[in-house]
């Protein structure tokens, strides 16, 4: 699916999180929006996925207005920064949360909800922890059931918020090798917010730097790290 | 090697932690101060109705106006618990999971009946509801009467109990944030069924000990129901206000035999939330590592 952001802008009472941005997504790109906190990244993944709304300007899915789209039609798989599991809820639970939600017509028989979360599991290589709960799983672990959990539901692209933020280095890596691999096999149209430059061009076909709600620069990794078009994205990518 | 070379090792206390003496201390006027402002009246009160033995508090519990007032209390208390779990729940889900002016206002008005005296309060619903005023003659002519009857006796228990079930959730609600529930929205599930399945199941622990507070103050509420219930033998008399009037009437061990078993029904609502807390510690402790 690809995505149209046209003149999207965001005021939150007094302040703007974001002057009206425009970019387009195209099908199956795994794209970063990068920048330090307070550009508006978040602001940004946020609206995609139907959590805020805009103050101005268009989303448009596959060329369709969806703008005011509800978030549960959107069917954008959100991956938080803390993950956000269920505490309540073993792994199982939390990956089916998605299926068993569906209104009844359209519900997998129960079956058929056990084969997609034990699919999944094996996706994520963690298929023995269906009957735990998230705390007792380690940061890496949990990360990845919440990729399965949004997966799950078969979403139309895969929104996730630092997706890597609160892991260590070595985890970090083998995550972000998993994410790629992911991408490569389901063809999602993927966007991910982080801070780091190092992830956002190792991982991304396309690398958005922003700035204070503005987007500085749009491109492939070589293409900013060749020619950066400001002097805050030659500040930001080289330190 | 000489003797002050030698390393003697030494028991050290940590930083946290007092001298022997101190600590005995401290501990010696926690027991007094419980012994004197807990265990002591505990004790007393049920001496009191057991002064002439068993059969003589068990009989002063059976005529008919204790009887009355027991069954009384009971229906207040189980028309205004399930009230204000209800408004609690529905105040603490609107105060932390949304942002909208006049919140800071809100969560003041909540706090109301706790600041303001149950005598006042008891006053308000007469000056309201009363046989004299607008909406209380309307509905007085219609045989609804408020005050002085059930309804009324329900609002003053309902207005005085509000803040605890609320105030038990806010604090839990708020250190759980919004993103379970934004989660279960982008995985498709409607408001009600992220309420019912994520938001609920998360506050519940929080919910019993509010509901548990809420029903032993509905129980023992005095003030506001002394004003508005008019203290009617065999109608309106609850069991506080029974043994108000037993006690001020000399029959000791009557009043004192209501007040043994108010205290007992208190009792039990702690017993069960401590039975509760036993049988589900694993859970308990899952959801505070997290």
């Amino acid at each position: 699916m690809h995505i149209d952001i046209d003149e999207i802008a965001k005021t939150f009472g007094g302040t703007t999180a974001l002057h009206p941005v425009s970019l387009n997504i195209p099908s199956g790109a795994l794209v970063a929006l990068l920048g330090p906190s307070g550009s508006g990244k978040t602001t940004l993944l946020r609206i995609l996925g139907g959590l805020e709304f805009p103050t101005s300007g268009r989303v448009l899915f596959n060329g369709q207005d969806a703008t005011g789209m509800s978030v549960q039609d959107r069917r954008a798989g959100f991956v938080f920064q803390s993950y956000a599991l269920f505490r309540h809820m073993t792994v199982f639970d939390n990956i089916a949360y998605g299926l068993r939600a569906r209104p009844r017509a359209q519900r997998p028989p129960r079956a058929e909800i056990t084969r997609r979360v034990t699919k999944l599991l094996d996706l994520i290589q963690l298929p023995d922890i269906a009957g735990r709960y998230p705390t007792q799983l380690s940061g890496g672990q949990r990360q990845r059931v919440a990729l399965a959990r949004a997966l799950a539901i078969e979403p139309r692209m895969l929104l996730l918020d630092e997706p890597f933020g609160a892991l260590d280095a070595k985890v970090r890596r083998e995550l972000r090798q998993g994410l790629r691999d992911i991408h490569d096999e389901t063809g999602l149209t993927t966007v991910f917010v982080t801070h780091d430059q190092d992830e956002a061009m190792e991982l991304a076909d396309l690398v958005v730097v922003m700035s204070m709600g503005r987007i500085e620069q749009i491109g492939k990794p070589q293409d900013i790290r060749a020619k950066p078009a400001t002097e805050f994205v030659r500040d930001f990518i080289t330190t | 090697m000489s003797d002050a070379s030698v390393h003697r090792p030494r028991a050290f206390r940590s930083a946290t932690e007092e001298t022997p003496a101190l600590r005995i201390a401290l501990i010696a006027i926690a027991v007094a101060g419980l012994a004197i402002l807990v265990f002591a009246p505990l004790a007393v009160v049920f001496a009191e109705a057991l002064k002439n033995g068993w059969l003589a508090a068990v009989e002063s519990l059976g005529n008919r106006d204790a009887r009355s007032a027991i069954r009384l209390t009971l229906l207040i208390t189980a028309i205004a618990v399930p009230l204000n779990a209800v408004f609690g729940i529905a105040a603490a889900w609107l105060i932390t999971k949304f942002d909208f002016r006049g919140k800071a206002f809100l969560i003041t008005l909540i706090d109301l009946p706790f600041s303001v005296s149950p005598v006042v309060a008891g006053l308000c619903i007469v000056l309201l509801f009363g046989a004299n005023s607008l909406v209380g003659g309307f509905l007085v002519a219609h045989g609804w009467p408020i005050v002085f009857a059930i309804p009324g006796i329900v609002l003053a228990t309902v207005f005085v109990t509000f803040p605890f079930v609320a105030r038990e959730l806010i604090p839990v609600m708020i250190e759980q944030g919004r993103t379970e529930e934004e989660a279960a929205l982008t995985l498709g599930a409607s408001g009600w069924r992220t309420f019912r399945t994520v938001t609920l199941p998360n506050i519940r622990w929080a919910l019993l000990y509010g509901t548990l507070l809420c029903t032993a103050r509905a129980m023992g509420e005095f003030g506001a129901v002394a004003v508005v219930s008019g203290k009617i033998r065999g109608q309106t008399a609850t069991m506080p206000i029974t043994i108000e009037m037993l006690y001020n009437e000399y029959l000791s061990v009557a009043a004192f035999s209501m007040a043994a078993l108010l205290t007992a029904l208190a009792l039990v609502t702690l017993l069960l939330k401590t039975l509760l807390e036993l049988r589900h510690a694993d859970q308990l402790a899952a959801i505070r590592r997290h």
